[in-house]
């Protein structure tokens, strides 16, 4: 399992738009992919169940991966985290 | 002729005919099925429709208005084919053996109430989204399209709410007005009346809709926040010449941008804007306004449930200083208490808040708080020209014990090696008789004053600002007020400080003169007053 800590730096959060393109890149791998924020928990590649999180600036988040392509993931995601929020 | 009130979105004026949208709840009635598999076959075939409907309304948009607000819908099919959307739709179908309109009914109100159970108001705004694509998948089920509506010329669309659907496929040309019995300042009925620049009110409540049919005469007043029912021949004149003045008054106001702020005889009253947050600075742009005079940085700290980091403020403080491009930028320290209050802070309970433990009080108190907000200032204070003002002072110590947590503040900075601006200007507001009285005294501590009117009104007149009824007795024009103001001018003048009024004084045009003749420096008002005041200022001889 890989696993990585993001804050989020965009003004807005995790509004519509950017839980769109998370939920676009997370669905490119076979790894489960979970976004953490304090006690909740999300599966990345379902939108609603993501913006349910109400992701704002400045906010800690985990994401977790584990499957056959988590590395490549891991970093997928990190890099599309760093360019939308 | 009939009156209802609202809350305006845009401060405009039509006169047209009400169109009714209905909401489409009758079409997900609860039906038993036997064959689970066509409603299943149903569904699925219902949800390209939709989806093919959303690519066409993506393209449209994009062309019409532009790529923000085509991006929901693009957002709208990616819910669509959301996991746990489908999941819920298809274990509906199947296990309670029922139509999927009414499956698709079900699931809506399951997801919306999630987004509510957020307690995140750009969250809980969403949740029409989900109505939105539900609807959708309802009317492709059931055969009937939006866009089929043909709207008469000079529609005033009239409806308990609006969805995105609804206000991107009905005809814009053909809409001179909204008016809705619920929605929000972020619905998108309110986004797009703002976009269209047309008159809407919102949340005038579910009586009127009763009383209108299509083709009712109406006049949507956005300027007093009245609905009026078929209006009288004396209504409607007015409502006509307010347009015409409206129509002028745009044209005149427009020139004004990139003109100076000053007087005929050429003495500089520079119009600043009072800002909340990062999200306001567009008006401030569209406005020209010459900088901001008054950055409430409170609105970070509201509607949280933590302290905002240091970094989340040096961020917001930055993109507010870079946007300015190098014009003033006051950001008042935390000004929480009183009528401004967040769990988080554990503030006690008091018996007259407006008089107890709030701005700069709480700051010296409890200055972990307050070093880190000055922190993220300084942080920021080298990404344009930013000023720092304190709140509610009214002693000589307040000020001095400030200006050491700047010192500190600057001293940690340094000490890491983070670059600040070692000449960011420190003023203090003047919001309290006091503050105003020994207003000689304070002004060799300090680099500039901005006079707060609205709370030197209240403790001057001893009139609760959250008390309604008191509105004949706070009158905020109180020769008691302005002399005031006029001794705090004459005390900075005399020291060589400038001086600023940011209060809602500042623009009120009967009597922006006097302040002009008093000699004020800068006047701060909301964005959408500031080519207004401008105006008023290149009048004065």
């Amino acid at each position: 399992m890989k696993q990585f800590e993001y804050v989020i730096k965009d003004e807005l959060g995790v509004h519509a738009r950017p839980a769109g393109l998370v939920v676009k890149a997370a669905k490119e791998f076979e790894s489960e992919i979970v976004i953490t924020k304090a006690d909740k928990s999300a599966n990345a590649k379902k939108l609603i169940a993501l913006m349910g999180l109400a992701i704002k600036q400045g906010d800690r988040i985990i994401v977790k991966i584990s499957g056959e392509d988590e590395d490549k993931a891991a970093a997928e995601m990190e890099k599309t985290l760093s360019e939308i929020l | 002729m009939k009156i209802h009130s609202g809350k305006s979105v845009n401060p405009m004026i039509a006169i047209g005919k009400v169109f009714v949208l209905e909401s489409k709840d009758a079409a997900a009635k609860k039906i038993k099925t036997e064959s689970s598999e066509k409603e299943l076959e149903r569904f699925e075939s219902a949800k390209l429709k939709a989806i093919s409907q959303l690519e066409v309304l993506y393209e449209k948009t994009m062309r019409s208005v532009g790529e923000e607000e085509a991006e929901i819908f693009e957002i709208h099919a990616m819910m669509l084919e959301d996991d746990d959307y489908n999941d819920e739709i298809t274990q509906i179908i199947e296990k309670e053996k029922v139509n999927a309109e009414y499956a698709v009914a079900t699931a809506c109100e399951k997801f919306r109430d999630m987004l509510i159970a957020t307690g995140d108001s750009y969250m809980q705004s969403r949740e029409a989204d989900i109505k939105d694509i539900s609807d959708r998948l309802i009317n492709c089920l059931s055969g009937k399209n939006l866009s089929d509506i043909e709207l008469p010329e000079n529609s005033v669309i009239c409806a308990e709410d609006l969805t995105p659907t609804q206000t991107m496929e009905l005809d814009k040309n053909k809409i001179c007005g909204f008016v809705t019995a619920y929605g929000s300042e972020n619905s998108h009925a309110a986004i797009l009346a703002r976009t269209m620049n047309v008159p809407s009110l919102i949340g005038v409540g579910e009586e009127f809709l009763s009383e209108i049919e299509n083709g009712t005469d109406v006049i949507v007043d956005g300027i007093s926040g009245r609905l009026i029912l078929s209006p009288d021949e004396d209504e409607i004149l007015k409502a006509r010449q307010l347009i015409e003045e409206k129509e002028k008054e745009t044209l005149r106001l427009r020139e004004l941008i990139g003109k100076e702020d000053i007087t005929k005889n050429g003495q500089k009253v520079s119009v600043f804007a009072n800002i909340g947050t990062p999200q306001d600075l567009p008006k401030v742009l569209e406005n020209d306004a010459s900088g901001i005079g008054l950055f409430r940085s409170e609105f970070l700290y509201l509607g949280k449930d933590s302290f905002p980091t240091e970094e989340e403020q040096f961020l917001a403080y930055k993109k507010v200083f870079e946007t300015m491009n190098g014009k003033k930028v006051i950001v008042r320290t935390l000004d929480i208490g009183a009528d401004k209050k967040a769990d988080y802070f554990n503030l006690d309970t008091e018996e007259n808040p407006a008089l107890g433990m709030r701005a700069i009080r709480l700051c010296l108190t409890r200055p972990e708080i307050f070093v880190t907000q000055l922190r993220a200032i300084y942080r920021a204070s080298v990404y344009g020209n930013a000023a720092i003002m304190f709140p509610m002072i009214t002693s000589l110590f307040e000020i001095k014990n400030a200006l050491q947590y700047c010192g500190e503040a600057k001293r940690q900075l340094k000490a890491e090696g983070t670059s600040y601006n070692e000449n960011v200007e420190c003023g203090i507001m003047i919001e309290t008789p006091a503050a105003a009285i020994i207003s000689d005294i304070l002004a060799p501590e300090v680099d500039f004053f901005s006079i707060g009117t609205n709370d030197l009104t209240q403790y001057t007149l001893a009139c609760d600002r959250q008390n309604p009824k008191l509105g004949e007795f706070s009158v905020s024009n109180h020769e008691a007020v302005l002399r005031l103001i006029e001794t705090t001018v004459k005390n900075a003048h005399s020291h060589k400080k400038w001086v600023g009024i940011c209060g809602e004084l500042a623009g009120d045009l009967n009597i922006v003169e006097r302040f002009v003749k008093m000699g004020v420096d800068e006047l701060s008002v909301s964005p959408s007053r500031v080519l207004k005041l401008r105006q008023k200022i290149r009048q004065i001889q």
